[in-house]
């Protein structure tokens, strides 16, 4: 195993920001921290990074202690947080120089790693880091987070506010960056990103909702769930929510994902009560549901 | 301008010495509209949205929101829109109902339509229990709901929303856009700009800002089929990779 955590629990003052937490990372996989803000992602980062200290329970990563072994953790492992945390009066060479010094190790020695990421942001090596945009400053940190051939890497919210074609670049480094076998934990708020993992926890109130592959988990969903659309989207999901048989009703896009409370749901009958509200348009079919929908019925 | 166009862009632009960052664009939204406007990080779309809201003068252009025109009537357009971010909400150190009161007063509302308007919100937002505790140890989502409705205690004839709910819970988001077609539905406009991509879907029309300029602009519908593709993200991708 890469990461263990077992029962760690961390509260500030009387807000329980994490409460028993408890998974396993493999050597080399992708394992996904998905939750919104105030879950205790971050929080979760720090105790495995050897920044804080956990309340209870026990935590290694590659084989070391969290606690006494912390030296050997800072060492073998890449922490991008989730702040920008580089020098932005520093240029993007001096950072990366900075880092792999204090490393201990050379640009020049793990270059083959960060070589198709740093190539990107190359032409503005002299510029201060400061002065780059958000997609660079990102790739610079991750740069600075690999120089030193970490053997675990933890990037908390990489993709925060970042548009999605950014995002979708980042996420195709990382998938190259597991090909050199670094196991990579990685947080979260975008439940789109959620697929990308190899397994996923999700996470909110500090408490682990669910841990398994993205596609098992969507399996896990518990009811039929169906597409609803109508000329008019705020009086269809007003009409959805005071329907009789509802379970749950959530906007989806261009659609609404509607669950009933009965075993046997009746199409017919739900388009009959929405004309009877003044809908037009409507049409009711029936799709799979998505790890937002899973995480949305079990934070319910 | 038609009454019915509460924004009119023509030609807007914005340079910053030798750098265009807003390219002559030129847009309407009419009065009651969900109006999303996108784009990738840098592409202007916050020094767009600057000028519209009167804080950043134009180099060239014609605009005018709520009928004020950008150039002259800044100040009447601040007093005719509400504005939130994620960046700039509410304050902290601020109780629930005296950030309330305090936003009240910079509108100039009267105490006794404060005091009403306080009442009203706290109930539909169910904050009763927290309306005498400090924003700060309020959940994200709280706060951004809060925030939505305190922009709008003027009643405005627009709401500029910015990034609201980045980082937000599903479900708080989902609740955030119920409350968006609720004031739309009253007649409120609302312009948002969002990075979640189902939210693009929920809007009436989206602008899509590429490099400085509007590369595309209609309903979702009629964008995923002009691209040919299945949602919106793919209509981004399409355009903001070229």
């Amino acid at each position: 195993m890469s990461i263990c955590v077992a029962n760690i629990s961390k509260s500030y003052k009387n807000v329980k920001a994490l409460q028993d937490i408890s998974f396993n990372v493999k050597v080399g996989e992708l394992f996904g921290i998905i939750g919104p803000d105030g879950a205790g992602k971050t929080t979760l980062f720090r105790i495995l990074t050897t920044l804080l200290f956990a309340d209870n329970g026990r935590a290694t990563v590659s084989g070391w202690d969290v606690v006494s072994d912390y030296k050997n953790i800072r060492k073998s492992v890449g922490y991008m947080p989730g702040r920008f945390s580089l020098y932005q009066d520093l240029t993007v060479e001096e950072n990366l120089q900075f880092f792999a010094t204090i490393f201990g190790t050379t640009i020049e020695e793990n270059y083959d790693l960060i070589k198709d990421i740093y190539v990107q942001i190359e032409p503005f090596k002299d510029r201060r880091a400061g002065k780059l945009s958000g997609g660079m400053k990102q790739k610079l940190a991750l740069c600075c987070a690999l120089i030193h051939k970490p053997k675990v890497l933890f990037l908390d919210e990489p993709t925060t506010g970042v548009d999605p074609v950014s995002r979708k670049e980042f996420w195709e480094m990382l998938k190259r960056l597991q090909q050199k076998n670094i196991t990579i934990l990685v947080s979260t708020p975008y439940m789109d990103e959620a697929a990308l993992c190899d397994r996923i926890a999700l996470i909110q109130d500090g408490k682990i909702l669910e841990i398994d592959t993205p596609e098992a988990i969507v399996k896990h969903y518990p009811k039929p769930i169906y597409n609803v659309s109508a000329n008019n989207m705020y009086k269809l999901i007003n009409s959805l929510n005071a329907y009789q048989y509802i379970h749950s009703v959530y906007p989806f896009g261009e659609f609404v994902h509607y669950t009933d409370k009965r075993a046997e749901f009746n199409a017919v009958e739900l388009k009959l009560y929405l004309e009877s509200k003044n809908l037009s348009n409507i049409r009711i079919e029936k799709t799979v549901a998505t790890i937002e929908d899973t995480f949305m019925e079990l934070a319910k | 301008m038609s009454i019915h166009n509460v924004i009119q862009v023509e030609g807007l632009t914005k340079k910053f010495g030798d750098f265009t960052a807003v390219n002559a664009i030129s847009f309407k939204v009419e009065k009651g509209e969900i109006f999303g406007f996108l784009g990738a990080n840098g592409a202007g779309k916050t020094t767009a949205m600057k000028m519209l809201i009167g804080i950043s003068i134009p180099s060239s252009g014609k605009a005018t929101v709520a009928g004020f025109d950008v150039f002259t009537h800044a100040e009447s357009i601040k007093k005719s829109i509400g504005y939130m971010s994620q960046k700039f909400a509410l304050y902290d150190d601020l109780t629930v109902k005296e950030n309330i009161t305090f936003f009240g007063g910079i509108y100039g509302l009267s105490r006794k339509r404060i005091r009403q308007k306080s009442a009203v919100l706290i109930e539909e937002l169910g904050l009763e229990k927290v309306a005498n505790k400090l924003v700060g140890a309020l959940p994200l989502g709280w706060k951004q709901k809060l925030s939505f409705s305190v922009s709008m205690i003027h009643d405005p004839k627009i709401v500029f929303l910015d990034e609201p709910t980045g980082g937000v819970d599903p479900i708080t988001r989902r609740q955030f856009w119920e409350m968006i077609y609720k004031a739309a539905n009253q007649g409120i406009t609302v312009f948002v700009t969002t990075h979640y991509m189902d939210e693009a879907e929920y809007c009436d029309r989206v602008s899509i800002m590429v490099n400085g300029k509007i590369e595309a602009l209609d309903t979702p519908k009629k964008l995923k089929e002009q691209f040919k593709v299945a949602n919106m993200n793919d209509v981004f991708l399409k355009l903001a990779r070229g």
